[in-house]
C-alpha cells in the first residue's frame, strides 16, 4: 500500500466519518462543560482566594496549587478508578467532566487571580470612597477591566482544556480521539487517526489565531 | 458652627514608622481646609483616615456627620457622604467621562438613569468639561481628568469633599484650571479638606490652614496668620524653604 492509500484512504474516511464526527460532538460537549465550569468555579476560588478570610483563602491556594501540579491523566484515572472504592461511581463523562474541570478551575482562578491584582490599587479606593458596594466595585470596575487583561490567557487554558478532553479516551469516554482509535482498529488503517488530528486543529487553530491576535491588540491599547 | 468631621486622638503606625501621632481636628459645614506640611509628614495618611482608605490605629476615632466612621455595614453609606479626588485621579479607563460621573449616583443612590444623566451634564458644565463628555479618560489631559474627577466625586453630593495634593501629578500648565475649579467649589460653600503644595491657593482660598510634620499638627491658623506670622519654628523653616524660590 502506497503513502496515500495508508495515512489518506478516501474510503477509510467515508467509512469512519460518521463514528468521527459523533466523538467530536462528545468532544466538544465535554470540552464546553469543563470550560464553562471552570470559568464560573475559577473566579469564585479566585475571589475566595484574594479577599476572603484567611483559612478559606489558604484553602483556594492550597486547591490551586495542588491541582495545577497534579498531571491530569493521573487525576483522571483517580477519580474514574479510584473512587468507586470510596463508593462513588461516576460515569466515563462525569469523570473526565470533573477532572478537567477541576484543573480548568485552578488554572481559571490563577489567571483571574493575576488579572484583579495587575488593576491599580487607585481603582479599588476610588470605587470605595464613591460609596460603591464591594459587588459593584467587582462588577462594575474591577471586573470589566479584569477580564480584558485575562482574555488571552483564558483563551490558552480554553485551547488546553479542548486538547486535554483527548485523555478522556483512556476512561472508555467515546471522544474524538477513543473514535479514531477505534475506527482505525476496525479499518486497520490510520487515516481515522490523521483525520481526527485534522479536526483538533481545525478546531483549535482559529483559537490560537485569536489569542495572538488579542495579544497584540492588548499591547497597543491597555485601557479599552 | 457645628462640625462636619471630627478627628480624635487619631494615630497611625506603618510597623514601626508611625505616621499618625495623635491629631485631634475639627472641620466646620462650609469650611475650607488647607493642610500643608512637608512630604512624609502624615497629611495624605490623615486624610486618607477620614473615609478609612487608612485603618485607623486604637483608640482613635473620625466622625463624620454624627457618625463613627468604622469597618462595618455602614461604612460604604459614611464613604458616600465624603467625595474624594486624588493625586493620580483614579477614573475609571473603560468608562466614558459620562458614565464615570454617573456610575455612583446609579449604584449607591439608585436614581434613574436619566436623573443621573442631567446631573452628569450639570456637573461637566461646572468644571467646564461638557464637550469631552463622551470620551475616555486617557483621550483627556491631566487636567481633564482632574476636573472629571472632581465632577465624579460631586455626584454624589457629598457632605465634605477631601483633596489630596489634586495637582501633584499634572503638567505646570494645568495646575490653574484644577485649582480655578476648586476654588469656584470653595466659593460655593462645600466644605473641603485639601493636602496641597499650592501656597497660593491655600493662601487665597482656606479659611483655615493647618501645618503639620511627623505626624503632629504643629500649629494651625487662618492663612494670613499661619502664613504671615507663623508662632512655631517648624512652620518658619518650611515656608522659608518652600516659598525661597
Amino acid at each position: 500500500m502506497g503513502f496515500v492509500e495508508t495515512f489518506f484512504n478516501w474510503d477509510v474516511i467515508v467509512s469512519s466519518f460518521p463514528l468521527l464526527l459523533s466523538g467530536l460532538r462528545v468532544t466538544l460537549f465535554l470540552g464546553a462543560v469543563s470550560i464553562i465550569s471552570g470559568l464560573v468555579l475559577g473566579l469564585f476560588v479566585a475571589l475566595v482566594r484574594l479577599y476572603a478570610n484567611r483559612p478559606f483563602s489558604i484553602a483556594a491556594k492550597i486547591y490551586i496549587d495542588v491541582f495545577r501540579s497534579i498531571p491530569l491523566l493521573v487525576l483522571l484515572i483517580v477519580v474514574y478508578y479510584a473512587l468507586p472504592f470510596v463508593g462513588l461511581r461516576l460515569s466515563p463523562f462525569m469523570s473526565a467532566a470533573l477532572a478537567l474541570t477541576l484543573v480548568s478551575c485552578a488554572y481559571t482562578a490563577e489567571i483571574f487571580r493575576a488579572g484583579i491584582e495587575a488593576i491599580p490599587r487607585g481603582q479599588f479606593e476610588a470605587s470605595q470612597a464613591l460609596g460603591l458596594s464591594y459587588r459593584h466595585m467587582m462588577v462594575d470596575v474591577i471586573l470589566p477591566q479584569a477580564i480584558r487583561i485575562v482574555i488571552p490567557p483564558l483563551t490558552n487554558n480554553c485551547i488546553n482544556v479542548v486538547k486535554d478532553t483527548a485523555l478522556a479516551s483512556v476512561v472508555a469516554m467515546p471522544d474524538l480521539l477513543k473514535q479514531a482509535t477505534q475506527a482505525q482498529a476496525l479499518e486497520a488503517n490510520p487515516t481515522p487517526l490523521i483525520v481526527a488530528a485534522l479536526m483538533y486543529i481545525a478546531l483549535l487553530w482559529p483559537l490560537v489565531m485569536l489569542v495572538g491576535r488579542l495579544e497584540k491588540k492588548h499591547r497597543g491599547e491597555t485601557h479599552r | 458652627m457645628t462640625a462636619i468631621v471630627s478627628v480624635r486622638n487619631l494615630h497611625k503606625r506603618f510597623g514601626s514608622f508611625t505616621a499618625l501621632d495623635g491629631i485631634d481636628l475639627e472641620v466646620a459645614e462650609g469650611e475650607v481646609l488647607c493642610i500643608i506640611g512637608p512630604s512624609g509628614s502624615g497629611k495624605s495618611t490623615l486624610i486618607r483616615c477620614i473615609n478609612l482608605l487608612e485603618s485607623i490605629d486604637a483608640p482613635g476615632e473620625v466622625v463624620v456627620d454624627g457618625i463613627i466612621v468604622r469597618r462595618g455595614k455602614d461604612l460604604a453609606s459614611v464613604r458616600a457622604e465624603v467625595g474624594m479626588v486624588f493625586q493620580s485621579f483614579n477614573l475609571f479607563p473603560h468608562m466614558t467621562v459620562r458614565e464615570n460621573i454617573k456610575l455612583a449616583p446609579m449604584r449607591v443612590r439608585k436614581v434613574t438613569d436619566q436623573v443621573a444623566d442631567d446631573k452628569s451634564l450639570q456637573l461637566m458644565e461646572r468644571v467646564g468639561i461638557e464637550s469631552q463628555a463622551d470620551k475616555y479618560p486617557d483621550q483627556l489631559s491631566g487636567g481633564e481628568q482632574q476636573r472629571v474627577a472632581i465632577a465624579r466625586a460631586l455626584a454624589m453630593e457629598p457632605k465634605v469633599m477631601l483633596f489630596d495634593e489634586p495637582t501633584s501629578s499634572l503638567d505646570p500648565e494645568m495646575v490653574g484650571e484644577v485649582l480655578d475649579v476648586m476654588k469656584k467649589l470653595a466659593h460655593s460653600g462645600v466644605t473641603m479638606i485639601v493636602v496641597t503644595h499650592e501656597m497660593g491657593f491655600a493662601s487665597q482660598v482656606a479659611d483655615r490652614v493647618v501645618f503639620m510634620d511627623a505626624g503632629q499638627i504643629v500649629e494651625t491658623g487662618t492663612p494670613q496668620g499661619l502664613f504671615e506670622s507663623p508662632q512655631e519654628k517648624r512652620t518658619r523653616d518650611f515656608l522659608n524653604a518652600v516659598l525661597a524660590h
